[in-house]
């Protein structure tokens, strides 16, 4: 078992996809450029080596297309794995994406399927607000796509390697200060894991329990459940146990994990980068609300992005983006509540 | 008004087909037209739930381009489908029993006048985003060239979707990677109701903006099928021999509206008596089978009267064929098998 990287586990992945299947290939913008990044964040660099620059195709800047062909030769039976080098140019393909790979099985009756993966790397890192984005939940509500968020190695090796097997549309976000990649961000922070070499995949719609705790269910996603485990080991030295869990898939949440820790905990809190008005976060709340509602002994907290575009300044851009501190803060109160 | 290039009277420049290929692409176009007309009928008598995008009119097109792709070879197609479907091979009983929302139509209900299609006969589920379809071609052209297969796409598209920004970027790609698609202009002077000089500088929107991408483009008597037919095996040959894409720009004209409630208060009427009575494609097809003594009268009529009775026996069908379980409204989102 090696320790790796999760930029260096994502590739693997789809290393290890492309030589199973030949139908597997890849495709973005600056995706492997001989002396280039590999993407923005590393992910492809070095796989032409192997596999050559017919499956490892450097596409124009055409966001519609990229998201189009993606669409068109998953249907013919190829297996795309597209890259997008800022989450934000997802609304580029919007189109693609939501009114064709999300409906096009369902409009054909059932006769077709657009098998592809269209990962998107995400969340905020002192470069504005087009460059910044936690776009989760906008794709959360659309029926038809998966949506995959894997924050630790093991799991971005493991659910890579499901997405690109799976017969659906699946949208990987990838958060840029936890990819560990050659390239360093200010304030990443080091998701070193082992990874196994043998061929694993992790089924979705399994939520990981980061950390057991019988005071208060903490469902935080990416960067968000690293804050949160900080959080509680900050809230440990104040008697206060808290259970952290990663959904780590959202199309399709593990809701089950959620309330088996809240029959223990019966105060819930949901952390998440992405902005608080329909975040996916009202989404599980709401959901509890309807059907576990008497399993809570206060209210739900959401901590969340406020409703702002995210600013640059780092002062500012830190005091928007929900910090250890203020889950801290949140989680005195719910205590309390 | 806008007159076809070659005008009226000079489609004989274009070469006959065999008497069975002409005859056959005569039945479909004849098919097309009776399937478009007994649509619009069935709406006028309320009798057909939804909206309609009739493509009467356009008929050379579908069939001059089609007929001569095997099942495995693709067409992409617009909110404008029906003549591009049947032209494929979607049987007109499939595309009638969607029109009324029915189990047995080629989507099971779940697709509509505007997303008719059947890939088992290489007609991809039709795409009611302008512009839409453009990319996906691409995509399939190049599943095409990594399988090295050498199968073609077809893809058609209106004046109005040269001006998205998904034809811009299907184009430069197509043409970059060589791909197997014949792209086709059904420029029928109008988006939706805008006619081409409101919006654009050229009267040839993709034909003159072909060279940009460095893809051979000709401009085609969209209403020829015989012209039609002969630029799209051009096109095809190149395609299938990977020599890329090919921008086919064909002339064409709606008979009726954009959709069912559009009088077309904004087009002039000699414009209107010249590509409907003067220019039909259909009639002058049926004309230059009777003048060029390809076939006698009686052997077209034959072909027509089977052509009705297949309709009949459709809307028959379609309208005593059972609804789909209100349950596989709920299916079919994700593929069984997937997670």
């Amino acid at each position: 078992m090696a320790m790796m990287a999760i930029a260096d586990a994502l590739k693997l992945a789809i290393r290890e996809e492309m030589r199973r299947d030949g139908k597997v290939y890849c495709l973005g913008e600056d995706e492997d450029i001989p002396g280039g990044m590999g993407g923005s964040f590393t992910v492809t660099k070095g796989l032409s080596d192997e596999f050559g620059f017919d499956r490892v195709i450097n596409t124009p800047i055409s966001e519609i297309m990229i998201a189009g062909v993606c669409v068109g030769s998953a249907m013919m039976g190829m297996r795309p794995v597209a890259d997008l080098q800022y989450g934000d140019f997802l609304f580029c393909m919007m189109d693609q994406l939501v009114n064709q790979a999300a409906k096009m099985r369902y409009m054909s009756g059932g006769k077709v399927s657009v098998p592809m993966v269209m990962r998107a790397p995400c969340g905020a890192t002192n470069r504005g607000a087009q460059h910044a984005q936690s776009l989760e939940s906008y794709f959360v509500h659309v029926p038809g796509l998966k949506v995959i968020c894997p924050s630790t190695a093991y799991d971005a090796k493991g659910l890579m390697k499901q997405a690109i097997r799976d017969d659906n549309p699946v949208i990987v976000f990838e958060h840029k200060l936890l990819y560990g990649s050659k390239r360093k961000e200010k304030d990443a922070i080091s998701a070193l894991g082992e990874v196994p070499e043998d061929d694993y995949t992790i089924p979705f719609g399994k939520a990981a329990i980061r950390r057991e705790g019988k005071d208060i269910t903490i469902v935080a996603n990416l960067l968000m459940s690293y804050k949160a485990m900080e959080a509680a080991a900050i809230l440990e030295k104040e008697g206060i146990s808290c259970e952290v869990i990663d959904p780590r898939t959202l199309v399709p949440f593990d809701y089950d994990t959620v309330v088996e820790s809240l029959k223990k905990t019966g105060r819930l809190m949901i952390v998440h980068e992405d902005h608080y008005n329909c975040g996916w976060g009202a989404q599980l709340s709401s959901w509890i609300a309807e059907n576990q509602i008497w399993l809570l002994d206060a209210p739900v907290c959401r901590v969340a992005t406020p409703d702002v575009p995210i600013p640059f300044s780092p002062v500012l851009e830190s005091y928007v983006i929900p910090s250890k501190e203020r889950i801290v803060e949140e989680a005195r109160k719910l205590m309390k509540a | 008004m806008t007159a076809c290039p070659g005008g009226n009277g000079d489609s004989d420049m274009s070469k006959m087909p065999a008497k069975k290929k002409a005859l056959g692409m005569y039945q479909r176009m004849y098919l097309i037209r009776k399937y478009e007309e007994r649509i619009y009928y069935l709406f006028l008598e309320g009798i057909m739930p939804g909206t309609i995008h009739q493509s009467t009119g356009e008929e050379a097109c579908a069939v001059g381009m089609l007929y001569d792709l095997s099942k495995d070879d693709y067409m992409a197609s617009t909110h404008r489908p029906a003549g591009h479907d049947i032209a494929k091979g979607v049987t007109v009983k499939a595309m009638m029993c969607e029109m009324f929302g029915k189990e047995d139509g080629c989507c099971h209900g779940k697709g509509g006048a505007m997303h008719t299609g059947d890939v088992a006969v290489g007609a991809l589920t039709a795409n009611a985003i302008v512009g839409g379809n453009l990319p996906i071609a691409a995509g399939v052209a190049l599943a095409f060239k990594m399988q090295k297969k050498d199968n073609v796409i077809v893809c058609f598209f209106g004046d109005g979707a040269s001006n998205e920004g998904s034809f811009h970027e299907s184009m430069n790609a197509a043409s970059k990677w060589k791909l197997p698609v014949i792209y086709v202009c059904e420029n029928n002077l109008y988006a939706a109701n805008t006619s081409v000089k409101i919006t654009c500088t050229s009267d040839n929107p993709a034909y003159d903006r072909a060279p940009a991408y460095n893809i051979p483009a000709e401009i085609v008597d969209g209403n020829d099928v015989c012209a039609v037919n002969e630029a799209a095996t051009r096109a095809i040959a190149r395609a299938r021999k990977g020599e890329g894409p090919t921008i086919l720009e064909l002339k064409t004209y709606r008979h009726g509206g954009h959709s069912r409630n559009d009088a077309c208060g904004y087009r002039p009427k000699d414009e209107e008596k010249y590509w409907i009575q003067d220019h039909d494609p259909v009639k002058m097809f049926r004309e230059r089978l009777l003048n060029e003594k390809v076939a006698k009268e009686a052997e077209i009529k034959a072909l027509e009267e089977a052509a009705e009775k297949e309709i009949d026996e459709a809307v028959e069908y379609a309208q005593k064929a059972p609804f789909p379980a209100l349950e596989s409204a709920l299916t079919d989102v994700f593929c069984e098998g997937g997670n």
